[in-house]
Order: C-alpha cells, then structure tokens, then sequence
C-alpha cells in the first residue's frame, strides 16, 4: 500500500497521554512513525494530508453493536452498520451477538467476521454467546469460538439469572483467558419495567425498576467473578450505586472492567419528557445524579469503556406508546460528537474522553489498535473539536433512524476515518 | 325541575370552548375552565333527568370512540353523552388480539384519521397511548384511560358528584384509598382535585402505593384509622384480581381486613363522610356492600349519573372549540 503521512495535525494519544503538535506516517496500512512536535521530511512520493491543527487520534472501538445481520436486515445490515460507523470517526466495531440465530457458535462467529471484512470499511468482530442461543442454560462452545476470533462473551440484554450457570460459563471461560460480559440488571425487578423507579416514572404511569436492580445483580456477578477468577466487564453501568459496588471490588483488588453507554452520559430521565420514545432505552435513562456520577466515573478511570450501544430500531418498533416501543438507540454515527460535549459542557479532559473509546477498548480485548505507536494499524480519525452539528436522524448512515440526538446540536465534528491506513470517510 | 325550553337555554349560555385542543390529562383544565365545565356539566344533568333528552349541538359531528381495553361503562357514558347531544357515534372495540397481529396503534390512528372524525375518545392499556394518538390525528382526542397515567373524565365527573354534594371541594379533605400504583383514576383526580383546592390524602399498603407519591403534594398513610381521620370523602378504588393472591397484598380477605371499607372504618372519617368508587366494585373487597349501598353516604350512583353529564360538557366544548357549535 502506498505511503501516507497526515502533517500539521493536534496528536491526542490517550495510551501515552500526549496531547500536542505532530504528524503521521504510515506505511502498509501501520503507522510507522509517530513524529512529535515541530516540522517533518516527508519522502517524495508519499501521499500528504494536512490536518490544519486539527485532531488526530486513534480510530475509536466500539464494542457494543447490534446489527439485524443476520435475522433482521431492515433494520440493519453489517454494512451500514460499518458505513455509520466510518461515519463516526469508529474504526473497530464488536457486534453483539443477539442476531438471529444468535451468534453462538464458531462457524457465527466466522460468518459474521467474514461479511464484516470482505466490505472493506472499518474493522468488524463478533462478540459470543455465552449460552447457547442465549438461553441462560446450557453453556457455548467458548473454546471454539475464542479460537475463530470472538472477542468477548455475552448474552447481551439478556441476564444470566441462573448463579450456577453463570458460575459455570465464568469458570470455563477462565481456562482460556477469555472475557465474559454482563448486565448487572436483577431480572426479576426490573421485569416489565420501562423506566427508573421514581417520581417521574410514577408520574408517567410508567412501570419502573428501582436502582438497586443493577447493584443487586452486580453484587452477585462480583462474587461469582472472585470465586472464578474469571476475566469480566460489567457491561453499560448506570447508577452510582453500583459505581460504588464496582469501586469496592477494585479497592480489593478485583480486576473487573467496566463499559457505560454515551447515552446514560448524555441524557437523564428527564428527556423522556412526554413519553419519547427514542429515549427508552435498556438500561433505562436515569436521574441526573447518576449521570454526574458516571462522568466522574470516567474522568477518575473507573469506567474503562464507553460504548455506542448501538442499538438499531426501525420507526414501527418506536412510534408506539412508551412501553410498547422498543428499547434501545443507534449511536455510531454520534458518538465521538456526543462524547465530545462530555469536554465541551461537562469539562472533561479530552484525554480522558477518548482513553475509554480507544486504548480502553483495545487493551481490554487485547487489540493492538487504539494508540498512536510505531507499528500499531493506522486506524485514525481526524476531527475539529469545535465544529458545530446538527444532528439529522434522517440522514444517518443506519438503515434505523432512532436517534435520541436527532436535531440537537452538538459540538465537534468527524473529518476523516482511516483504517489500515485506508481512509473509509 | 326546570322546563325544557329554559335548560337548552341554559346550555347554549354556558357552553364554553374547551381550554385544550385535547383532553389528555385532568393538568389540560385550569380552575376557571373547569368550573365552567362543571356549569355546563349541572345543566346536562338537568337536561338529563327530562323524559325527551335529545339535542342537536354536535349535529353533523362524528365521535368515534375506540376502546383498546374493555370497558363497558366508561364507553357506553361517553356512547350516550355523544348521542344526546346528537352526534354521530361509532363505537369501536378492539380486541387485543387483533392489534397484536401487526397493527400498531398508530396504523389504526391514520386508518381512523381518514375517516374524518371530529372527536376520537380512546382507551388503551400503554400510559401515553391517548398523546401519541393526539400527535398522529387532526382531529380532538380524549383520553377515556391510558394505562397507568390518566382517566381525565373520570376525575371531572368525580369533581361534578362532590360539588353537588359539597357546594365547593375547597378545603374538603379527600382520602384516595387503595391501589394507588395502579391507578390512573388516582393520578387524574390528585391532579384535579388539588387544583380545586381540596387536601388529598392517599391510603394503602406499601406495595400499592409509589414510594414517591408524597412528592405529589399528598399526605400518604399506610394505616386505615390514621388515614381517614378528619376525612370529607372516602373514594375507593378498584384491586385488580391478578394484584392479590401473593402478588403485591397476601390474599382478598387481608385485604379487607386492613384497607376495605366498611361501616366500622368509614365511622373514622367525619360523621358527614360520602363514599365514592370509580366502579366496577369487587364488593367484599375493597368495599363492603353494606356501606356502597347505602345512599345516605354513597355518591357511587350518582358518580355513574355524573359520568354522562360530565361527558357531554367535554365533547360539547371540544366540539364548540373547533367551530362554532351548531
């Protein structure tokens, strides 16, 4: 492939916490210079982007994306799931495996790789059932499926209510080092819920679960992980009460990751407003103090990942009345932009942001993208952090619409996507 | 009684456009408008009680009614509401089968939309179901129900039976008893009746009662004796069967034994107290026979007499809002 070097650029490397002048060159889709400060020599013949000060940073990981390949491809398909994502300035996507049939076993796993590298756009890997087409019972192939490269194992929205199961898939899964991820969500508070148990909720008329739901079941998950030494991610946290569980366990020494959606750090309850549905959403939106409390969360590192989660839902499943419609949010495409007002409004280092969006992600699954390093894949994106948008649902690269970001205003926009050194946006 | 020439009269001078495109929640009135309505409403009750009870004000106008979840008197009071006052009427039940096979609330919404109606009344088992609906139509909804959220009419034909028992709710101390989580007839008449001035005071075992529901500036009692202390009305409301046997309270007969009303609990509450339920009663339940009855402290029947009056002053006015009337 041929040479590429991006000069004049803003560096943010949240891996070596650099954030200064420098530029790029790539060669054969890896970086193989990261040059620091002043001016460069560039080789003749080496394609030359100027950034014009702009930012450049590793591409970002987004490890939790649901697609309706296969199964439900109106709603979306890996492709367009891998054009928003381009879009958006994301580089490696995890796709959950809640597809149907559910990812589960490794010939899935390889289907879904497959189709994700043969579009050529942005890096697509699959995440595993931990059950067998998610049942909560009987056990997946977590071998076979880690050998044909799935990344982690979950069960996605589903819970795990089954201790002995989850007990078993967390002590299995330990003897190859692999990665299982859960929804701290007590499945028996939170059934038929729609929102957060509280004044507005009731107000609502709408059925709620109460915070402890998640804390409960993340009590129970931390146990099971400290009996199995099993590697785990404690997947879209969303009150501070169980921030404070996950806090313990860290105090103790408990290796345990943990991943929240840019929802929950964007929105509060309150935008439900009169029952919009675009903002129901699994787990549902929470008071403003549990959103301060994943900001710190963030800024103080407690939280390694912050996910899309993606979650595409075409406009029959959403215009219906607010317990009815389906849960859930597309979010690729804004997700550096949305996360970027966590810097804008909510004063957060940029470093800080992009840490859990990149290097993050990547050293949780062991991916060796997500720094700005000699030799690293040269998967980047160059945004203006100061750019205006308006978002237009309509216009989003997902074959779903349901953005609850639609005609706000945000701040900061994508400028180029490059993967292995091919730039996709 | 007053003769017919001088209540039709009556009607047209207090006839008002509703304060609303829409009648979604009992917050849609304001007091003013409200006891306009109830004016209106006094009128319809005298008009009501004649032996010729037929009038021409929303002539021409259709009001579909479409009712998600079943229901016989709240449809068959706004049926005849509708009638009365000379509307056309069509009264759609739709099962819950037929819309679980595909369509969707807003597909009925455009199918019916097309069909020119004036007034849609809908009742359906979602909280916001009655305002979705509104958003997707270019015609007048009214919320006869909505889930868990709200039962507006409910509430004002509540409003109308104590005022004609009480001159003026200002200042009564109300009591709402029972399941309150459940219940949208609770939501709308807090809304409405502390708009009036009235105190609410809200009954029931923890289960059945929101833990936040004293942030809706209501007293809230877990104990019957205390609650009803000092009360003026007593309104029960209605334990759906699937809540007890374990589920939220352990059985009908504890129940009753703690929070249904008979004449023993009733004797707390002030010697004047009147009774109200939204019906239908589980009688044994929530309420004892002996006291629904009993006409000397039960509004219940009057409540259904209520009900179509009530209703006629909502449709009369929503109609005359769009349009003069007649």
């Amino acid at each position: 492939m041929t040479a590429l070097a991006i000069l004049n650029a803003r560096l943010l490397d949240p891996a070596t916490d650099y954030d200064g002048p420098g530029a790029l060159l790539i060669e054969d889709g890896r970086i193989l210079e990261v040059v620091r400060g002043g001016a460069t020599q560039v080789p003749a013949g080496v394609e030359v982007v100027d950034a014009g000060g702009k930012c450049l940073a590793p591409g970002l990981i987004d490890i939790r994306v649901k697609t309706g390949e296969p199964g439900a491809e109106p709603k979306e398909t890996l492709k367009s799931a891998s054009l928003s994502a381009a879009a958006g300035g994301v580089s490696t996507i995890v796709i959950q495996p809640d597809t149907d049939p559910a990812v589960d076993d490794p010939a899935m796993v390889d289907f879904i790789q497959r189709r994700g590298a043969a579009l050529n756009l942005v890096n697509v890997f699959a995440a595993g059932a931990a059950t067998k087409n998610r049942d909560g019972q009987r056990m997946a192939e977590i071998g076979l499926m880690d050998e044909a490269g799935a990344l982690y194992f979950t069960d996605g929205d589903k819970v795990i209510a089954n201790s002995r199961t989850l007990q078993r898939v967390m002590s299995y899964a330990a003897a190859f080092n692999a990665l299982i991820a859960c929804r701290p969500a007590d499945p028996w508070l939170t059934e038929g819920a729609v929102a957060t148990s509280g004044e507005l909720a009731t107000r609502l008329g709408l059925s709620g679960a109460p915070a402890i739901a998640e804390r409960i079941q993340l009590e129970r998950d931390l146990a099971l992980v400290e009996q199995t030494g099993a590697r785990f991610l404690v997947d879209q946290i969303s009150t501070a009460g169980a921030l404070e569980t996950l806090a313990r366990a860290r105090a103790k020494g408990l290796e345990v990751a943990a991943s929240v959606s840019i929802n929950h750090l964007c929105f509060n309850e309150i935008d439900i407003g009169d029952y919009r549905t675009f903002y129901r959403l699994d787990p549902p939106l929470r008071p403003e103090s549990d959103r301060q409390a994943l900001i710190e969360a963030v800024r103080d590192g407690l939280i390694d990942v912050i996910t899309s989660a993606h979650a595409p839902a075409p406009a029959e499943d959403k215009r219906r009345p607010f317990g009815e419609a389906a849960p859930g949010a597309v979010g690729l495409e804004t997700l550096l932009s949305a996360a970027l007002m966590l810097h804008h409004e909510d004063g957060l280092e940029l470093l800080d942001i992009l840490r859990p969006l990149t290097h993050g992600p990547a050293s949780l699954l062991g991916l060796d993208s997500g720094v700005l390093a000699a030799g690293a894949p040269a998967d980047l994106v160059l945004f203006d952090l100061n750019a205006p948008v308006v978002v237009d649902a309509a216009k989003l690269k997902s074959k779903s619409k349901n953005s609850p970001f639609d005609g706000r205003m945000l701040q900061g926009k994508v400028l180029g996507t490059w993967v292995g050194g091919r730039r996709v946006f | 009684m007053t003769d017919s020439a001088t209540v039709t009269d009556l009607i047209s001078e207090r006839l008002i456009p509703f304060p609303s495109p829409h009648f979604l929640s009992a917050g849609d009135l304001n007091p003013p408008a409200a006891l306009g309505l109830l004016d209106l409403a006094d009128a319809f009750v005298d008009f009501n009680r004649q032996s010729a009870k037929s009038l021409d004000l929303m002539h021409g106008r259709t009001v579909v009614n479409i009712f998600f979840e079943n229901s016989t008197r709240t449809s068959s009071s706004f049926e005849i509401a509708a009638k009365r006052l000379g509307a056309d009427v069509v009264t759609m039940p739709v099962q819950a089968s037929s819309v679980a096979k595909g369509e969707t609330l807003i597909d009925t919404a455009v199918t019916l939309n097309a069909m020119k109606p004036d007034i849609l009344v809908i009742r359906h088992a979602s909280s916001g179901a009655a305002a979705l609906l509104s958003q997707k139509v270019g015609c007048a909804v009214v919320n006869a129900g909505d889930g868990r959220h709200e039962h507006p009419t409910q509430a004002l034909l509540d409003l109308l039976s104590l005022r004609r028992a009480f001159g003026d709710v200002g200042g009564l101390t109300i009591a709402i008893c029972g399941d309150i989580a459940h219940s949208r007839v609770a939501r709308s008449n807090v809304i409405l009746l502390s708009m009036m001035g009235a105190r609410v005071r809200l009954i029931g075992p923890p289960t059945l009662v929101p833990g936040d529901a004293d942030r809706w500036g209501c007293e809230v009692f877990h104990d019957m004796r205390e609650g009803l202390q000092g009360c003026d009305v007593v309104m029960m409301l209605r334990l759906q069967l699937e809540r007890m046997e374990g589920a939220l309270v352990p059985s009908t007969r504890e129940y009753f034994r703690f929070w249904g009303l008979d004449r023993e609990k009733l004797a707390w509450a002030l010697p004047h107290a009147k009774v109200m339920h939204p019906g239908p009663m589980n009688r044994g339940v929530e309420i004892d026979s002996d006291v629904a009855d009993d006409l000397s402290v039960s509004l219940i029947q009057d409540q259904v007499e209520m009900g179509v009056a009530a209703r006629m002053a909502i449709l009369a006015s929503l109609a005359n809002l769009r349009g003069a009337a007649r």
